[in-house]
């Protein structure tokens, strides 16, 4: 006993709960493993950690709203202290929201905290994602992990939408009633859709708790689940660093876990946090009570969603009216059929990306060194591209309030942006491509020339020469760091057939490939530097 | 005493003769007093000068566009039957006269002093009757204001949205914000229907029901944000702009902070 007493003394409270527990649960071992973990330090790694904060603060808000709020459509005739609705039948879930905005103590501050950091979760899941694509970080091993984060994303749209129409205001009934009328587009299964979603006719008195279950339980769950897969494996793969003298595809450059990361993260969460607190306390949002409850006869100048569905407004709002096709008992409606198309396309593609890019390269190589963009010039101007096209379809979502806050003509926004929705992703494409490869050349420049140092020089025969000052060792490693890929040729399979595929194949590695700048290799480097010694 | 007394008693033949031209005062007098009283409130009545200061003005300021008479010229419609609330909306909010053609007339400084406003108004009233100016009874601010939310989202929030912050039309035309405009000119609004704006006339939105639309605009135009910013009351799309520019964008900036490397 005695013996133990002075163990205790020996290391203290600390030390003594450290030992508990490290003989109950081994923590010696996790921290060792765990804590040594080493991650690399770069301010776009840190997009995914801010949609995690958001979704941690969504989890508090949430949890907080859930006390307060009534999820039923049962009619009531509200009596709460807002004047402008007194007397008003309105939906129960409707007259909750009001008193959590009015009535129920910080239930304001929590909502606009919720609705905030929703906004905030789906934009830094994107922005996180746009980083990841533009560096490569997509490539072998972490295919898997592009399309758990994928899942993510497309989640966070679900939870955000049905969150949306919870209030049963008139914005998020208008916004339903969009999202029926999609339904009720498709063809055959259209109407008994949407009569099975909403439990019969439009707007009926089902669908808030149904989305009230989805909001607060699939979603999140699922959110979780995929959460926990998508960090697991950034832990299985270790971190992607970009290129940087003594980064290589075998290590990680970085400071450990424990305890740089455990206190950067940690302090980075309560500025996430902060961050959302102060806009939620000055800035309203989705002010509920302005709308009214919901009616399916008025619609509100101005009705939108939530940033995140808009391109899918957007696609909506742009697609040309009238064309329809009957074939058999149904009329295929393409005013609602196509955005429909054009939105799940475009996430499908965006879903399988690294499997094409992985098939096109036929790289089978790990990669854990990020590429600049400018490095893959194709990679680039295709997300260009992509992100054009998304960007335009995303602004259609407001024709109409670019059309009133820049004096235009409504009709004139609206088939200006349908022709560059065709338009501009290709000069996005060949606009980016183009400086991709002029910033490869630039950097070629560099290496083999180093910088300007504007020092002129007069030679004594008379010939004026600019200094040249090289770029130094890390500078050189940065620029040289890349692999160079070359177009595959179509080859004829053990039959001696050429496959389609293979042709397919061959054409898009041309597109890829075919205009490319090799890094400077150590032949050239030896040359120009033997070159510039002359001098 | 006592026979003069009983001279001037009310069973003198006088007296009857007294009574009736007091009552006769009373009653002409409280008449004239009443009258003039409804004219005062209603300016129903406009003497023929203003009419014609009205038309002098008319000539000088409007006729080019309106025709001489008030016909209606190839550039802008007749004013004949228009009524006096049209010309007090059009003039008084700046509208007119307008400054050049487009897709909708725009809002700019009124051009003139009220009562040369109401001398044009009373010039065209006189042409052929129309709507006219309201009087204050229907812009007392006592409505029910739930019902005119109501009323106000059924008839007029899919051009001038949930709050009155404005809407697109087609072609550049649009519903114009409505946080500014007094009681007098929605009123006068909604029975003229000014550009492309539709007429409400009394059978489809009675005057208590306009009375209510107005309380709630006041309602909306004095009251203060609820929740902070309210970005223009212009909905998730200046959200969406707040969410990535200033939320994201400011955490980005934080994050260049962190991951800078120390000198």
């Amino acid at each position: 006993m005695s013996n133990a007493v002075t163990t205790k003394k020996k290391g203290g409270f600390l030390a003594g709960t450290a030992n508990y527990l490290d003989e109950r649960v081994g923590i010696a071992g996790i921290v060792k493993d765990f804590g040594r973990k080493i991650f690399p330090d770069h301010w776009s790694f840190m997009l995914g950690e801010v949609a995690l904060y958001s979704f941690l603060v969504l989890l508090l808000s949430g949890t907080f709203l859930t006390f307060f709020f009534n999820p039923t459509m049962a009619e009531t005739t509200y009596d709460g202290v807002f004047g402008p609705l007194k007397g008003a039948h309105m939906s129960s879930a409707y007259a909750s929201t009001l008193n959590i905005s009015f009535e129920v103590r910080g239930g304001l501050l929590m909502r606009q905290v919720h609705h905030w950091a929703a906004l905030l979760f789906v934009a830094a899941a994107g922005l996180h994602m746009l980083r990841v694509f533009f560096t490569g970080a997509f490539r072998k091993p972490r295919e898997i992990n592009w399309v758990v984060g994928f899942m993510l994303f497309v989640l966070g749209m679900a939870g955000g939408f049905t969150g949306y129409s919870l209030p049963d205001d008139l914005l998020s009934g208008n916004g339903l009633r969009i999202i029926d009328g999609m339904l009720k587009g498709l063809p055959w299964i259209g109407s008994w859709t949407s009569s099975l979603l909403f439990g019969g006719e439009f707007p009926g008195n089902q669908i808030v708790p149904r989305l009230y279950s989805l909001h607060i339980m699939i979603v999140p769950a699922l959110i979780l689940v995929f959460l926990v897969v998508h960090l697991f494996m950034v832990v299985i793969h270790k971190h992607t660093h970009y290129s940087g003298a003594g980064k290589k595809d075998s290590n990680v450059v970085g400071y450990p876990l424990m305890p740089v990361y455990v206190a950067k993260a940690g302090g980075f969460f309560f500025i996430v946090f902060g961050v959302i607190m102060l806009t939620a306390a000055f800035v309203t949002i989705n002010p509920v009570w302005n709308y009214g409850g919901y009616d399916p006869s008025p619609v509100s100048a101005g009705t939108q969603p939530d940033w995140y569905i808009g391109f899918l407004d957007g696609a909506l709002r742009l697609a040309p009216t009238g064309i329809e096709t009957t074939v058999g008992t149904a009329t295929l409606s393409w005013n609602i059929l196509l955005p429909m198309l054009v939105g799940v396309g475009l996430l499908g593609v965006v879903a399988v990306y690294p499997f094409i890019e992985g098939w096109i390269t036929g790289d089978k190589r790990e990669h854990h060194v990020l590429d600049r963009p400018r490095n893959a010039p194709t990679r680039t101007a295709i997300g260009a591209a992509g992100v054009t096209f998304y960007a335009v379809l995303w602004a259609g979502a407001g024709t109409d309030l670019i059309a009133t806050n820049f004096k235009m003509s409504l009709n004139n926004v609206l088939s200006t942006m349908q022709i560059l929705l065709f338009v501009a992703p290709v000069l996005a494409y060949y606009t980016t491509k183009r400086l991709c490869l002029s910033l490869q050349r630039k950097d070629r420049e560099i290496v083999l020339h180093g910088h300007e140092s504007g020092r002129i020089v007069r030679l004594p025969h008379g010939e004026y020469v600019e200094i040249h000052e090289p770029a130094d060792v890390y500078q050189v490693w940065k620029l040289t760091d890349f692999k160079e890929y070359a177009p595959i040729l179509a080859r004829p399979n053990e039959k001696g057939i050429i496959t389609i595929r293979a042709r397919i194949r061959s054409s898009l590695s041309k597109m890829f490939f075919e205009d490319r700048v090799s890094p400077v290799s150590q032949t050239e480097l030896d040359a120009a530097k033997h070159h510039g010694e002359l001098h | 005493m006592a026979i003069k007394t009983k001279k001037f008693s009310r069973r003198s033949p006088l007296a009857a003769v007294i009574v009736v031209l007091a009552g006769l005062l009373v009653s002409g007098g409280g008449y004239m007093a009443a009258t003039a009283a409804v004219t005062n409130t209603t300016k129903t009545e406009v003497s023929q000068a203003t009419i014609d200061t009205g038309k002098k003005l008319f000539l000088a300021n409007c006729a080019s566009c309106h025709g001489k008479n008030a016909e209606g010229t190839a550039n802008a419609p007749t004013l004949i039957g228009v009524g006096a609330a049209s010309v007090d909306f059009q003039v008084g909010t700046g509208r007119m006269p307008a400054q050049a053609s487009g897709p909708q007339v725009e809002v700019k400084a009124v051009q003139f002093k009220q009562e040369d406003i109401d001398a044009l108004a009373a010039y065209v009233a006189s042409l052929a009757p129309g709507p006219e100016v309201p009087t204050d009874s229907y812009l007392s601010q006592v409505g029910n204001v739930t019902h005119g939310g109501e009323l106000f989202r059924i008839n007029c929030a899919m051009c001038h949205n949930a709050v009155g912050a404005g809407g697109a039309l087609t072609e550049g035309k649009y519903a114009p914000k409505l946080t500014n405009t007094s009681a007098k000119h929605i009123y006068e609004a909604m029975v003229t229907g000014p550009q492309n704006m539709p007429v409400f006339s009394n059978s489809n939105l009675s005057p208590a029901d306009k009375s209510d639309i107005i309380s709630y605009l006041q309602y909306v135009q004095k009251t203060p944000s609820i929740g902070g910013d309210e970005l223009s009351n212009l909905g998730p799309v200046a959200e969406g702009l707040v969410a990535w520019l200033l939320v994201l964008g400011g955490i980005v900036v934080i994050t260049i902070w962190l991951g800078a490397k120390s000198n």
